[in-house]
């Protein structure tokens, strides 16, 4: 009976010295993955859910752009607008966005171009058709609807 | 008195130098976490993730658009106006739910297999095999079948989301199955290396991914 009636040792206090080392991990995984924000969104931005997502590996093949109502709509009305690098572009320009963007990428990848369309759930299918047939014409033919995780109910 | 005062000032240099040899870090702590809850509020992890289409090319104005011929059965047709009602095959719906399983059931039908199809068919696993109902009216075989998707330009892009992605989910839930892995892991695969490339190429052979996208009709929108 002794073996199991010792008295309890006053637990040792947990030491916090490793704390620092915990909190720095975590600030450096922070740091490394922030993206800092590039360009004013000057258009509204409520991504779509959808379940069948795919993540593409390079994202320098990625050109973003931009569709929803602007955000400053006494200047711009309030129709849906497509924002492309950091201005509003009409529908017509989006051929020559697309060559600029293309003749950025090296050579080899200038096929696989991919355009990011960041689509305002409010939208209408009309402008996001026209984008889509300018980008036809521009013969980049890869597009990719961005939206978030739809979280099954 | 000046002695004095210069001999103060080296106990105080002295002083000094002793104090220094050692930095409190116990601060150390709080800056890192003011630095984590600082990146933890700027942070917007970039998520380049999204559903990817390919649209088809431009079409040759010149050149008058080629004429196939599908068979009506062979079409799984999804209209969507532009008060957001569905019309599936025919058959007016308030929501998408379940149109994966039907897009799903529409592709596996088999009902009137070719040789090629036969064989495609006989070298699917037998869960597949099972949801092949044969039906007269629904489509040939996979090779023929097409999803097509018809919505008005007052359509809301959510919705026209949410039906692509349904038809997406049935085409990808098929290729997981015939390879054996959930829809899930078969759509992370990267395609990068040879075994996962291999494995994508195995779900999708003589099944190709036909969601066709007709152009919208100008009703409600702009």
């Amino acid at each position: 009976m002794s073996k199991f009636a010792k008295k309890p040792k006053p637990l040792p206090a947990v030491s916090t010295a490793s704390l620092p080392d915990i909190v720095f991990m975590l600030l450096f995984f922070f740091m490394v993955t922030t993206v800092l924000r590039e360009q004013d969104l000057l258009v509204e931005q409520k991504i779509p859910q959808a379940t069948q997502l795919q993540k593409l590996q390079n994202k320098t093949l990625i050109s973003y752009i931009f569709i929803g109502k602007p955000k400053n709509t006494g200047l711009y009305g309030s129709e849906p607008r497509i924002q492309a690098n950091d201005v509003l572009i009409g529908t017509p320009d989006i051929v020559q966005w697309v060559n600029q963007e293309r003749d950025l990428l090296p050579e080899a990848d200038r096929g696989l171009i991919t355009i990011s369309m960041k689509v305002d759930k409010d939208v209408k299918m009309g402008p996001v058709s026209d984008v889509q047939t300018e980008l036809r014409n521009a013969d980049a033919r890869r597009v990719l609807y961005a939206s978030s995780t739809k979280v099954p109910n | 008195m000046y002695q004095n005062y210069l001999k103060l000032l080296d106990k105080m240099a002295k002083n000094k130098n002793r104090m220094s040899n050692e930095i409190n870090a116990g601060s150390m702590a709080d800056i890192a976490f003011l630095l984590l809850i600082f990146f933890l509020v700027t942070t917007t992890i970039a998520s380049d993730k999204g559903i990817l289409n390919i649209l088809p090319p431009k079409q040759d104005p010149n050149v008058p658009p080629p004429d196939i011929k599908v068979n009506e059965r062979n079409i799984f047709a999804i209209l969507i106006n532009a008060n957001n009602d569905l019309l599936v095959e025919g058959e007016y719906r308030r929501t998408t739910d379940d149109l994966d399983k039907d897009i799903k059931e529409f592709i596996l039908n088999f009902g009137d297999p070719d040789e090629e199809a036969v064989a495609l068919f006989n070298s699917l696993p037998a869960s597949l095999k099972s949801q092949a109902l044969r039906r007269p009216e629904s489509s040939d075989h996979p090779g023929e079948a097409v999803v097509s998707i018809k919505t008005d330009r007052g359509t809301s892009y959510e919705l026209y989301l949410e039906v692509f992605d349904a038809a997406k989910k049935a085409y990808f839930e098929i290729y997981a199955e015939r390879v054996g892995l959930t829809a899930d892991e078969y759509r992370a695969l990267t395609g990068d290396d040879e075994a996962s490339k291999a494995l994508q190429d195995r779900g999708k052979e003589g099944i190709p991914m036909a969601i066709s996208i007709a152009e919208p009709n100008k009703i409600g929108g702009n």
